[in-house]
């Protein structure tokens, strides 16, 4: 995986060949070569490295489905609510009517900008979301603040932690302020998390702005951030226009927001199921809904002392009347103390 | 209109016209948009002045600073002792950049948050005066966490035990209003507005052009009137006739009867139901389509039936 890899331009070649249509499964150009070292991938290689650069280590985009592939390391997982789609309150028209925007994204394979699954990660069984930026930029509607709360909800039916992964512009515009309120309806769902004492682990993708950084992905218990994701509440367009203030390269970068004390760690994709594995481990409880170990323990013993405290009385004034008649030594005793 | 009509008075016939008749013009949408931001409106401390005589400010968030942005402070009057946050807007030059326009940084939501905290130990209602153009977007404000304070800001209002009420007052837009939008209540003002984001900021993103705001407000709908039929307000106050700016006495009047009332009503919940039911308020709200699991054109796309059984790996 370190081992530096040589840079064949075989896959070029073989393209420009004209008998070559596109097969399906092919990844566009761009999503292959590396922006950054100009390495260039096969799509096996792309997806056997969890869509990072073996030389450089960027991390490219990767679809929803993919992540929860990755997530649970080739073991079975079941998505959950699938059935969710968009709808169009608002009849909502910019530059195309949003329907055909949704029809469109919907035609790239993914059906909203958020799945979710149930899964193992390496023995831990978890509710996950998972947020796709190529579905209308990620953007948050109705669907996603649905699928969040009925996550949350799973969790705590069936006393499981939630890990979430964002990859979101904000709020789903389209929807207006109806989209505006699935902020509070993520945060009320983050509470349910909260009263349940279940964890969240929340990792932070390119991008994450707007609305979900100022909602749920801000509340997570432990929160990482992929290497040189930007995660921001306006993004450096936004900024730079409002203040004409000019902004660093590194503006709002996973490492920045680790520096300024947002985020607790930036994670490689490689290592990611093993550090959500380790976080999981030290919480791990016998199941979900049991009480942790002590209190199991404690509870043993006090409903054992409730056993015998019901023979007591009686138990007791045997002890006694059989101590009556007491030996001289421990009479010496007592006169002693 | 039920709402309207409950009240009485002397501009609810026309207010219930508006809520029940037909959906507005774009003209109308952006004559709207043009008073909600009149510069003449009353601005909380304007509402403050008249509804809570007596009102002591507290400033700072005991971590950073102090946001001019954001006014808070616990006040007696309407409601008897309170517990009040807004967001305040400068009327002239000098104020307004004092104000920075009513656009707050993370301390302004983090004093904020100490104020709810406040209440909450003094079992004082909360009341929030909404006015923002949005959360200031600066890279200050970015690295102090602007967006973990708005997020911690709706946290903390769900976490109170005692009454919320949310007014809409001016312009309502983004993730800077909604900061102080979580409540039992909410409340428009007749010509206030309450959006995803502002016009401006929509049309710059949507249309690639901040010139096309009008078209934006268009497709906002960004009225009262609608946010009612939404369900995202429940009750539209009315405003004094031409808007809140000809007479902030009317106007803090008007508003004063809807805060009074609505506290009247919620009062008499338990706290932990009152808390239950604000949840409950915001789970509900969002509009989706549900797709039968055997859906055929689903099928036929290729989308249901290689994930619903779960498909090891990647698809």
């Amino acid at each position: 995986m370190t081992k530096r890899q040589i840079t064949v331009s075989v896959d070029k070649l073989r393209r420009r060949r004209p008998a070559e249509s596109a097969p399906p499964r092919r990844l566009p150009a761009d999503e292959r070569s590396c922006p950054r070292c100009q390495s260039h991938w096969r799509a096996e290689e792309m997806r056997r490295n969890l869509r990072v650069c073996a030389t450089c280590g960027h991390h490219f985009a990767v679809s929803a489905r993919e992540r929860v592939g990755q997530l649970a390391e080739g073991g079975p997982w079941v998505e959950l609510w699938p059935e969710l789609r968009a709808s169009d309150p608002l009849q909502f028209v910019d530059l195309q009517p949003y329907p055909d925007r949704v029809e469109k994204a919907e035609r790239g394979g993914s059906d909203e900008a958020l799945i979710c699954a149930e899964l193992e990660i390496r023995g831990h069984r978890c509710v996950a979301a998972v947020m796709d930026f190529s579905f209308l930029g990620g953007s948050m509607g109705a669907v996603v603040g649905e699928k969040i709360a009925r996550a949350a909800e799973r969790c705590v039916d069936k006393g499981l932690p939630l890990v979430v992964i964002t990859a979101s512009g904000g709020a789903r515009m389209q929807e207006g302020v109806l989209a505006l309120m699935q902020m509070a309806k993520t945060v009320v769902a983050f509470e349910a998390l909260h009263d349940a004492e279940l964890p969240t682990i929340v990792l932070l993708a390119h991008p994450t702005t707007g609305g979900v950084w100022a909602s749920f992905a801000s509340l997570g218990d432990v929160t990482y951030a992929e290497p040189g994701a930007l995660i921001a509440f306006s993004g450096p367009r936004v900024i730079e226009q409002t203040t004409r203030e000019t902004l660093p390269d590194d503006f709002g970068r996973a490492e920045t927001q680790l520096a300024k004390g947002q985020i607790d760690a930036v994670v490689d994709r490689r290592d990611l199921t093993t550090r959500i594995a380790r976080v999981l481990a030290i919480l791990d409880r016998p199941t979900g809904l049991d009480p942790p170990p002590a209190v199991t323990w404690a509870q043993h013993r006090a409903e054992k002392a409730a056993e015998v405290a019901k023979h007591l009385p009686d138990l007791s004034r045997r002890l006694v009347a059989k101590a009556k008649p007491r030996r001289p030594e421990d009479a010496d005793e007592e006169d002693v103390e | 209109m039920s709402v309207a009509a409950r009240r009485g008075g002397r501009f609810v016939r026309r207010l219930a016209h508006r809520l029940t008749g037909q959906p507005e013009t774009s003209a109308a949408i952006w004559e709207t948009i043009g008073l909600a931001r009149h510069q003449d409106r009353p601005y909380p401390l304007d509402y403050i002045g008249r509804l809570w005589p007596e009102f002591e400010e507290l400033h700072g968030d005991r971590l950073y600073g102090d946001d001019p942005a954001i006014v808070a402070g616990i006040g007696r009057g309407v409601g008897g002792p309170v517990a009040v946050i807004g967001h305040q807007k400068g009327r002239d030059t000098a104020e307004r950049t004092y104000r920075n326009f009513g656009m707050p940084g993370p301390e302004g939501y983090r004093k904020g948050m100490r104020v709810m905290a406040l209440a909450e130990k003094l079992d004082l209602p909360l009341i929030t005066l909404i006015d923002t153009p949005g959360a200031f977007p600066g890279s200050g404000a970015e690295e102090r966490g602007q967006g973990g304070a708005i997020a911690r800001s709706m946290q903390t209002t769900l976490r109170l035990r005692v009454p919320v009420i949310a007014v809409v007052i001016g312009e309502g837009s983004s993730g800077g209003a909604l900061a102080l939008g979580v409540a039992d209540r909410v409340m428009m003002l007749e010509n206030s507005t309450y959006s995803v984001i502002s016009p401006e900021g929509g049309a710059a993103i949507l249309w690639r052009d901040a010139g096309k705001a009008r078209d934006a407000a268009a497709a906002f709908q960004p009225t009262a009137a609608n946010c009612y039929r939404w369900g995202i307000a429940d009750a539209v106050v009315p405003e004094p006739p031409g808007g809140a700016h000809r007479d902030h006495d009317e106007a803090a009047r008007l508003l004063g009867g809807y805060i009074t009332r609505a506290l009247r009503d919620l009062r008499a919940q338990p706290p932990a139901e009152r808390r239950r039911l604000r949840r409950e308020r915001y789970r509900r709200i969002g509009a989706y389509r549900e797709v039968a699991a055997g859906d055929p054109a689903a099928i036929a796309a290729g989308r249901l039936d290689a994930t619903t059984n779960g498909s090891p790996g990647t698809p």
